[in-house]
């Protein structure tokens, strides 16, 4: 299955909708830190849920440059055809 | 703007911490040691619970002797570091006796436990390889990882079939992959399933390190750690750890059986670019290293007071970390009542550790104790009524 920046990034508005204290009204461009109050251990133990559903692993160095769940959504992507 | 306006977010923290006319928990001063297990504190006797002196050899009467004869004959600094200024005969020495005690062929010294973690995981793990790092991991570790330029990759705390999971996404990748775990974990007191970290190695050709800090000293037979605890000490490539715990005075290593430790020595940078251990430092490690290997009984001691503590926190209704071992942990849902709980164990004379999120597992606010050979019964006894008496107060234990 090839998922598209779109896709996954649904995925992971919704993997991260599942948790109560996510603000309800978050989307693609919503960015982690700021608009999700995520500390940077919120960051990577959410990103380690997201890893786990798509059989991937993103690299710690790669979260520096992520911003919005958008840019986590193609850093997936790239790394999924790279594999 | 000021360049501390990034700061205001921490500022307004620590104001809260501080609000109710509470101390500033990371701005203790402990006055005076009166014994490895009493301080003076505002001026009262206080039952240390939260130094990790395990063995209590921070004030042992040989190692207190050894550092005053080696200064007295070698002076009190070494001025700069080994790579620039020159190795010194004692660092020879202490690097032999650490090769002896673990049964490794080579051993480095570093200045502290947290540079012994970053000197070698920056070091060892270059470019074009991969660190695996368990979540739980120590700040050291996490600092050494961002020195180097390996990528990064977690895997679920203590969880060897998650590390083996990622490893095999791993599957052709170019590089070499290195493991690192620690003994026991600082937060909770946990201990690695080190056997089955082990296995993983043996399977996927990893790298394995282990951070023995806070297990050296602790567990095995001899006090090598997990790794000799569990019997797979040949799978474990380096063992890092401290002189700050068990052996009660400052600095770090790595001892290894691999040859190419030793050019370690001309690229990691925490050991190159920092004044090496001083004579009187390297004398008392030495000495406390002998009475480690003279006086299994302070191990056994140990233990049976970490299952007194830990069942006697349990007992008074308070929640604490899954197993009875030298670091002992009750687990708090809310910041405040952390705060309140912690101030008020030392006003009532005993001293714990607050540990708050982000740096402890789950977000949850800890009260960490740790745990001393020296103790004795009564003083944990009383640490755990003071403990059930402040819960009571704050109306947080759980039925017992």
């Amino acid at each position: 299955m090839s998922e598209t920046v779109a896709s996954v990034s649904a995925l992971i508005v919704k993997t991260l909708l599942a948790n109560p204290k996510v603000p309800r009204d978050i989307n693609g461009s919503s960015k982690i830190v700021e608009d999700l109050a995520f500390d940077s251990l919120a960051v990577m133990n959410f990103v380690m849920e997201i890893e786990d559903t798509l059989d991937v692993s993103v690299p710690l160095d790669r979260l520096a440059d992520i911003r919005t769940i958008d840019d986590l959504a193609a850093c997936i992507v790239s790394l999924k055809q790279a594999s | 703007m000021s360049i501390f306006s990034k700061y205001e977010g921490l500022a307004s923290a620590l104001s809260a911490v501080t609000a109710d006319g509470g101390r500033n928990p990371f701005n203790v001063v402990i006055e005076k040691p009166i014994s490895s297990t009493v301080g003076l504190i505002e001026g009262r006797e206080t039952l240390l619970f939260g130094t990790n002196n395990y063995l209590g050899l921070s004030q042992s009467p040989a190692a207190i002797e050894a550092a005053v004869e080696a200064a007295r004959a070698y002076g009190v600094g070494t001025t700069g570091s080994r790579i620039a200024n020159g190795t010194q005969g004692l660092h020879r020495q202490l690097e032999e006796r650490l090769c002896t005690f673990f049964r490794r062929r080579h051993c480095m010294v570093f200045s502290t436990g947290y540079q012994a973690n970053l000197g070698t995981i920056s070091a060892l793990a270059g470019k074009d390889d991969y660190l695996l790092l368990d979540a739980d991991s120590h700040a050291s570790i996490y600092d050494g990882s961002r020195l180097g330029h390996a990528q990064v990759i977690r895997f679920r705390h203590n969880d060897a079939d998650d590390l083996h999971k990622r490893l095999r996404r791993l599957d052709g990748t170019p590089g070499a992959k290195l493991v690192v775990v620690e003994g026991i974990y600082s937060m909770m007191g946990d201990v690695v399933p080190m056997a089955e970290f082990a296995a993983v190695k043996r399977e996927t050709g990893a790298w394995l390190l282990a951070d023995e800090a806070h297990s050296v000293g602790v567990m095995g037979e001899h006090g090598r750690g997990v790794a000799e605890a569990d019997g797979v000490e040949d799978d474990v490539d380096f063992v890092v750890g401290t002189f700050s715990k068990s052996l009660g005075t400052v600095g770090g290593y790595c001892v290894s059986n691999h040859a190419g430790l030793d050019l370690i020595r001309l690229c990691s940078r925490p050991y190159m670019f920092t004044a090496s251990l001083p004579p009187e430092v390297i004398a008392a490690t030495m000495a406390a290293l002998t009475e480690l290997e003279n006086r299994p009984e302070l191990r056994v001691r140990l233990m049976d007071n970490a299952r007194r503590l830990h069942a006697g926190l349990q007992a008074a209704g308070l929640r604490t970390g899954p197993q009875a071992s030298p670091v002992v942990s009750v687990i708090l849902d809310d910041v405040a009542v952390a705060v309140a709980f912690w101030n008020r164990l030392l006003d009532l004379g005993v001293y714990v550790n607050l540990s708050l999120p982000p740096a402890t597992p789950d977000q949850h606010p800890l009260l960490r104790t740790s745990v001393m050979a020296t103790h004795t019964p009564e003083q944990i006894d009383r640490a755990v009524e003071i403990f059930a008496v402040v819960a009571g107060e704050m109306g947080i234990n759980r039925a017992a």
